[in-house]
Order: structure tokens, then C-alpha cells, then sequence
């Protein structure tokens, strides 16, 4: 069952990993790039491991959005990666639909582990295309 | 085991957290959680003491689970665990939580949020470690061997240290010949040895070394695999020459060579032919045949029968248990225009300057493009702190000033007559090389000084060049000198690594140049495990600074290699046989082939062969019965985190 919290700033989990979008995320905050204080980060090996029922746990949980930052063609583990984690995407977004949850609400992006800016852009744009659907 | 007692630690970080989160109503949130049997701040809590007071907490209370809320786990997870490990707690029961690089320095602007923000990642880590499982760490074999890329200084002085610890060393050169950019210089500062001197001594010890292998003419191609058990491609150019071949023959070859080009290693000061060495105690001593400008035409091969044109490249699989790049620098190429750069005749750069000194240094007259050389501006930072151009070169150079200002002086020593105007933006000799500033001010270089927004400019007038500046150290008057020579004191960028970033995904910084995972906690390392970086690829550095960094690059990895084995992070996919009906599904999405086919309780299951598995994770999603695991993410632990994070208080 979906509970949606009544706060008014929407609560972003984000999936991050530890070799490539975590130093990107850390260096955000080295280099003070503000981005919503209600994004969280959880670290996995690789952003082709994130398993679909995580990301429903997350939206039943009460969670508003959930943003993959994937490794993209830096992935340590194989070409493959990019492909793999869309597929991921894609497959939990038909999850979404079928439980009356907005697809829009999962985003993906590559995250380079130099990517401070973009993450921080990323988070915001999120952030406020989900305070609109609130 | 579901953990009983866990002791929360929360980190000041002097007031790096606690000046944006409230640290105290962090601890207050989860001290009464009913599992949470300690919870306290600490001003620093890596620091000795603290660690220790974390040990003494652990053994006198029995704590079954840890967790301290501090800087980003690349700092100091490893510190953390080792406490836990010391104090008799598995290492694997202690859970990291960012507050610092994710949190009070994210969100410094909102300090409500930060708090609330630590609070949940608190409680999030505390469920985490409730359900975290106490685990070994995996050992496995490793190749006692390293890749190092690039034969200059810093790589030649990291192959010999490797060397000397007993691990083999591939030493991978693009370039047909060693020493990199200091075979260029001439006279070093801080020694009066040059710098093909030093290059010489290195490359003779080198040689001596059976356990080094030097490629020449070679490049890295292709990586795989991961520390320890590396699979990299080298591709090694032919010389077009075969190595049997006698110098008489070869002097003749190099003479009769019609084609005529540009010389690189001299800035292009001179012309070399297309088959050439750069200098007569270069190494290896082969000449190469530059096969971009070679026109083929055979007169080498009517003088010399040790020509070989029918020479092609190799690819060479090379397996290595880890990788050092230690690849060097550029020297920035002015813009055209940029103080006069190519638009001006006799504006030239250091690094061709100090070319014109060697190359003239035996003669009467300092002379450049036909004119006598009486007067020399020299104008610094040029590629360097360059504040005013979008997206130029933000960072000090640092060796330049040194170095520019010791070329100065011997250009002083050899051609007595010559002035020297320095046009700075203050000067940077710091440490040993202060003396350089001093004797140059003593025999009698002139320094002026502007700061960004009133940089020299750089006029010609017919036969006159002039550099004028509103010189600061006079109060802000106009300057202007007539000058015979203008050398731009170039910083250094980057090499050009293209090819080898995308073999090898290090990470870049800002500035091009590839970076460490801390600089101070971990200053060789990089994300990717097993690659490790020195010297000037790494940041703008003087032959000292490149000699210490490539020692260190070379004991860190000994640390890790000498070994001759691993210990790796036990995360590994499990699968759960009684769930698994062999639909085959992650074999194909294992790229490490770590799956294999066995018997269950009569019927065919997956196993995982853990030898194989690199804790990727890419199995667990495609599983359609939800059977694998992945040990330190396992469901468990993920969905508890999640729902730490959204737990509301009580
Ligand atoms: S994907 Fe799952 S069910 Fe299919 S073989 Fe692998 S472990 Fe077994
Ligand atoms: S985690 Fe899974 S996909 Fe990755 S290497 Fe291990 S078995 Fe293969």
C-alpha cells in the first residue's frame, strides 16, 4: 500500500554507488552544492543491482520519488551496465503503473564520479517536478 | 542474529557537522531506541582517543553492533572497522553514516533540514546494523606483478622501488623512448645534474633489474578484471628498425634521410629527420622511423640492411594484480594571440626557452630568429591561475616561477650581457628554491609585479617589441620595457590521455589531471582499486615531488601485492538453492561467468562459484523467484535501511 507523507518537500531516495556516483555526491557536499536536505543516499556496488522491490519498498514506504544515479560507461563491472540498469528502470516503472503509482516518480541518470553539478541538478529538477504532482 | 546492544556514536567533526546539525538532538532522537544501548557525540571521532574510548565502550558493554555518524565512509570506514575488529567485534557489524560530505556540508544552508536529514540517516544505519551479518573477508590469489604506465623520471623511479620489493614490473612506455619531459631539461635546479643525466642513471638501473620488462613504442589497449587479477592489452609499435643494426650504419641511415620535420623534443626550435633518435645517449639507443611523416622512399634501407619495414605491431596480454599511472604532463600551448603567442615573432615559452639555452649555451652570441638577445621579459602564470578566461586553468602551476627563474640565471651565467625583467603576479619559490629568487635579485633581474586585472600586454612596433605593465610594486605605475625576447612562463596541463582514461575509467578532477581518493588520507589511490597514480599526472609537480609521489604509489601497492595475495570485501551473491528453479537467467547476466549448474534436493540449481564472483550484483534483479542474495545488501539490510530513513519518531 502506497502511503504518501503530507510534507510539503517531497523525499527522494537515491540509489548511488560506492565507486562511481558516491565521490560525485560527496564532492557536491565538499564543494557546498545545495540540493534538497530530504534526499537520501544508499550505496550499492553497481546501479545494475538495484532490485525492483527495493524501489517499491521505498515508494510504499513513503518515499515520493527514488533517483538511480548509474554508473553509465564508467561502470567498473562491464559495458553491459548501462543497458542492464535500464532495463531495471524500465521494467520497475511497469511495476509502478500496475500498483497506481506515477513512473515519473523513478529517474535515472549516469553519474560520473566527477559529476557533483549534475547530481545536484538532477535531485532539484526531481525534487520539483514532484512538489508540482503533490 | 538480530543485534541487541549498539552503541551510536555521532561526530562533530571539530564543527564541521555539528556547526549545521544539531548534533545533540540527533543523539537524543535514537538514544531511547530499544536496541540502541549507548548513544553519544564526540568531537572527533577518529581521532586516538576517541577511537579508544569506542573500543573500551565495546568490550566492557558486550555490544553486538556499531555505528558511528561522521564524514564520508572513503575516508574512514576502514578506521572505524578496524576499532570494531579490535575490540572483538566482527568488522562487519559496524554500519558508516555520512553526515558530513551528505549532509552538514550539503545542506550548510539549511540547518533544520541537515539535522532532521542526520537523524533519519542515524536511524536508517542503527536498522541496518540490526540486521547486519558478522563476515569474513575473502582472500584470493594475486599476480605478484604491476603494470606501470609511462617511463619518465616517475615511472622509472616506481618501477625500481616495486623492483626492490620483489614485484615484477611491466614498464609500458608510448613514447620509443624513455625519460619523458626531463630528458628535455638541461641543468636541474636544487642539483647541477641534467636532466639526461638523471634519465641515463635511471634507465641504467632499470636495465640491470631482471624483474623489469620495459616496453618501448607501447600503449595500454584494453583492461579487465580488478585488483589483483588485472587482464590489460598492450600494443606494441615496431621501430622499423631491428636491433642488430650498428651505429655506423645507422648515422648513415639517419643522414641520407631526405624528409625533414619539425622537432618536437626541441618546441620545434630545429628540424630533425623522419627517421632520427633525439639525442646520442638516448635510450633505448635505437632510432625509431616516424611512420606519420616517413615518405617510404628506401634510401635508409640502400645504407642500412637493418631496416625493416615489414615490422608490425603486436598486441601483448598482460596479466597484473594492479595498475600505475604515472604519465606526466603537458606544458600549456598558449592561445594564438595570448600575450603575442604566434602573432609576435620572438614570444616563445619556457619550455623552449629552456631548449634555446641548451642548444646556444656553447656559443658567443644569445641569438633567436636572427636577432642579437640583449633583453628578456619573462611573463608568468601564463596557463596558470587564470581567473579571467572561462573555464581556464584555475590552479597554480607552482614549479614554473622556480623553474623560470633558474633558467634566468643560467641564461645569465652563459650570456653575461643579457637583463632580465620578470613581469609576475608574485612569485612562488617556496621551500629549497628560495635561493633561486635571491641570487637572481642579486645579479640584478628586475621584478615587476600586476595581479589579474592589469596583466602585461605585449606590443610590437615595427622591429620593437614592448611589454608595458601597471607595475604594483612601484605604487601602480605605467611600466614599459623594450624587450628582444618574450618568454611565457607556460604551467603545466594535463597529458593528452584520452585513450587511456577510457582503458582504465580513473576518475579526472576539475582540472584534467587525474585524482586521488584523498589527498591526504589516500593521496595514490584511486576509486577504482588496484589503480594507483604519481607524479605529474596527478597535479602539476617538481622532479622532487614526482620522485616522492612515485615511491609512495609503488609501497602502496607493494603494500597490497607483495602478499602475493588479497583481501577483498566478502560481498558475493548467494543464491538460495530451495528458490531457484534453474531458469538460467543470471547466468547470462553474470559477466564473470560465476554461476554454474548443480544438483539441489533432486533438482538443478544455481551455485555460485565464488572464486569468480566480483560482487557486482548484476544477478540479483534479473532472478525471477527473487533467489539471490547479495551478502552485505541483502534484502534485509536494504528494505530495514529504507525504512529507517523513513522511520518518524516515536
Ligand atoms: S535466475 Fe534465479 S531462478 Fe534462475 S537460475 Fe539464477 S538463481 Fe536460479
Ligand atoms: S554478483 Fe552476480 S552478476 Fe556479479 S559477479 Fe557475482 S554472480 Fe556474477
Amino acid at each position: 500500500m502506497e502511503t504518501k507523507n503530507n510534507n510539503s518537500v517531497p523525499k527522494i531516495l537515491v540509489f548511488s554507488t560506492e565507486k562511481i556516483s558516491d565521490p560525485a555526491i560527496d564532492l557536491a557536499g565538499l564543494l557546498k552544492l545545495h540540493y534538497p536536505a530530504t534526499a537520501y543516499t544508499i550505496d550499492i556496488p553497481c546501479s545494475s543491482a538495484i532490485k525492483p522491490r527495493w524501489i517499491l519498498h521505498a515508494f510504499e514506504k513513503g518515499f515520493d520519488g527514488v533517483f538511480i544515479a548509474a554508473d553509465g560507461t564508467d561502470c567498473p563491472y562491464g559495458e553491459s551496465c548501462s543497458e542492464k540498469t535500464a532495463k531495471i528502470m524500465s521494467d520497475t516503472q511497469k511495476m509502478m503503473k500496475e500498483k497506481g503509482i506515477d513512473p515519473v516518480r523513478l529517474k535515472m541518470a549516469a553519474i560520473c564520479s566527477i559529476c557533483a553539478e549534475a547530481f545536484v541538478n538532477h535531485v532539484k529538477s526531481l525534487a520539483v517536478n514532484l512538489s508540482k504532482s503533490k | 542474529m538480530k543485534k541487541k546492544k549498539i552503541g551510536v556514536y555521532i561526530c562533530h567533526c571539530g564543527g564541521n557537522i555539528s556547526d549545521y546539525v544539531d548534533v545533540e538532538k540527533v543523539k537524543n532522537s535514537v538514544k531511547d531506541e530499544e536496541i540502541v544501548f549507548l548513544a553519544t557525540t564526540t568531537m572527533f571521532a577518529c581521532a586516538d582517543s576517541a577511537q579508544k574510548e569506542i573500543e573500551n565502550d565495546i568490550r566492557d558493554n558486550n555490544l553486538d553492533g556499531l555505528v558511528v555518524a561522521s564524514c564520508s565512509p572513503k575516508l574512514h570506514l576502514i578506521t572505524f572497522r578496524a576499532v570494531a575488529d579490535r575490540a572483538g567485534l566482527n568488522p562487519y557489524n559496524y554500519v558508516h553514516a555520512n553526515i558530513r560530505e551528505q549532509c552538514s556540508w550539503a545542506h550548510s544552508d539549511d540547518k533544520t533540514g541537515a539535522t532532521e536529514k542526520a537523524i533519519q540517516l542515524v536511524k536508517g544505519a542503527i536498522k541496518r546494523v540490526y540486521e547486519s551479518e558478522a563476515l569474513e573477508q575473502i582472500t584470493i590469489p594475486a599476480e605478484k606483478v604491476m603494470a606501470v604506465i609511462g617511463a619518465g623520471i616517475g615511472g622509472m623511479r616506481t618501477a625500481l622501488d616495486l623492483s626492490s620489493n620483489d614485484i615484477e614490473v611491466y614498464l609500458i612506455e608510448r613514447e620509443f623512448f624513455v625519460g619523458g619531459r626531463v630528458a628535455q631539461l638541461g641543468e636541474l635546479y636544487n642539483t647541477e645534474e641534467t636532466g639526461k643525466e638523471l634519465v641515463t642513471r635511471l634507465y641504467n638501473e632499470v636495465k640491470k633489474r631482471k624483474n623489469i620488462t620495459l616496453f618501448t613504442g607501447a600503449e595500454a589497449i584494453e583492461k579487465s578484471g580488478s585488483i589483483g587479477n588485472f587482464e590489460i592489452k598492450v600494443r606494441i609499435n615496431p621501430r622499423y628498425i631491428k636491433e642488430t643494426c650498428s651505429t655506423e650504419s645507422l648515422e648513415k641511415a639517419i643522414e641520407v634521410c631526405p624528409v625533414e620535420v619539425l622537432d618536437e623534443f626541441n618546441y620545434g626550435l630545429n628540424k630533425r629527420k623522419a627517421i632520427y633518435k633525439n639525442y646520442d645517449s638516448e635510450y633505448p639507443q635505437l632510432p625509431t622511423i616516424d611512420m606519420d611523416n616517413c615518405t617510404k622512399c628506401g634510401e635508409c634501407e640502400k645504407v642500412c640492411s637493418e631496416i625493416d619495414f615489414s615490422m608490425k605491431e603486436e598486441i601483448l596480454p598482460l596479466k597484473v594484480g594492479g595498475i600505475i599511472l604515472n604519465t606526466g604532463f603537458n606544458s600549456y600551448e598558449p592561445k594564438k594571440g595570448e600575450f603575442g603567442y604566434d602573432e609576435i615573432e620572438n614570444v616563445i615559452t619556457l619550455p623552449q626557452f629552456s631548449r634555446l639555452i641548451e642548444l646556444q649555451k656553447d656559443n658567443k652570441n644569445f641569438v633567436y630568429n636572427k636577432k642579437k638577445i640583449k633583453n628578456i621579459a619573462y611573463i608568468y602564470c601564463v596557463g596558470s591561475r587564470q581567473a579571467n578566461i572561462p573555464d581556464g586553468n584555475k590552479y597554480c602551476s607552482r614549479y614554473c616561477c622556480t623553474s623560470n627563474i633558474h633558467k634566468a640565471i643560467l641564461a645569465k651565467k652563459y650570456f653575461p650581457e643579457i637583463n632580465n625583467f620578470h613581469f609576475t603576479r608574485g612569485i612562488r619559490t617556496y621551500g629549497k628554491q628560495e635561493v633561486f629568487y635571491d641570487e637572481s635579485s642579486k645579479q640584478g633581474d628586475i621584478y615587476l609585479q600586476s595581479y589579474i586585472d592589469h596583466l602585461p600586454e605585449v606590443k610590437q612596433n615595427g622591429n620593437r617589441i614592448t611589454v608595458k605593465i601597471i607595475d604594483y610594486l612601484t605604487s601602480n605605475k605605467e611600466m614599459e620595457v623594450d624587450t628582444d625576447l618574450v618568454v611565457l612562463v607556460t604551467g603545466m596541463v594535463p597529458r593528452e590521455n584520452k585513450d587511456l582514461v577510457n582503458v582504465f575509467k580513473v576518475p579526472l578532477g576539475r582540472d584534467g589531471f587525474f585524482n586521488e581518493i584523498h589527498m591526504k588520507l589516500r593521496p595514490v589511490e584511486t576509486v577504482i582499486d588496484g589503480v594507483y597514480i604519481a607524479g605529474a599526472s596527478q597535479a602539476p609537480k617538481n622532479i622532487m615531488e614526482t620522485m616522492s609521489s612515485s615511491s609512495s604509489a609503488a609501497a602502496a601497492a607493494s603494500a597490497v601485492l607483495s602478499k602475493g595475495e588479497l583481501s577483498l570485501e566478502p560481498t558475493l551473491a548467494v543464491v538460495d538453492p530451495d528458490a531457484c528453479n534453474w531458469c538460467d537467467k543470471c547466468t547470462e547476466a553474470c559477466p564473470f561467468n560465476a554461476f554454474t549448474k548443480v544438483e539441489h534436493q533432486g533438482k538443478q540449481v544455481a551455485l555460485v562459484i565464488e572464486a569468480n564472483c566480483k560482487g557486482c550484483g548484476m544477478c540479483l534483479p534479473v532472478c525471477p523467484t527473487n533467489a539471490i542474495d547479495l551478502i552485505g545488501y541483502t534484502d534485509n539490510e536494504v528494505e530495514s535501511l529504507i525504512d529507517g530513513l523513513m522511520q518518524q519518531d516515536k
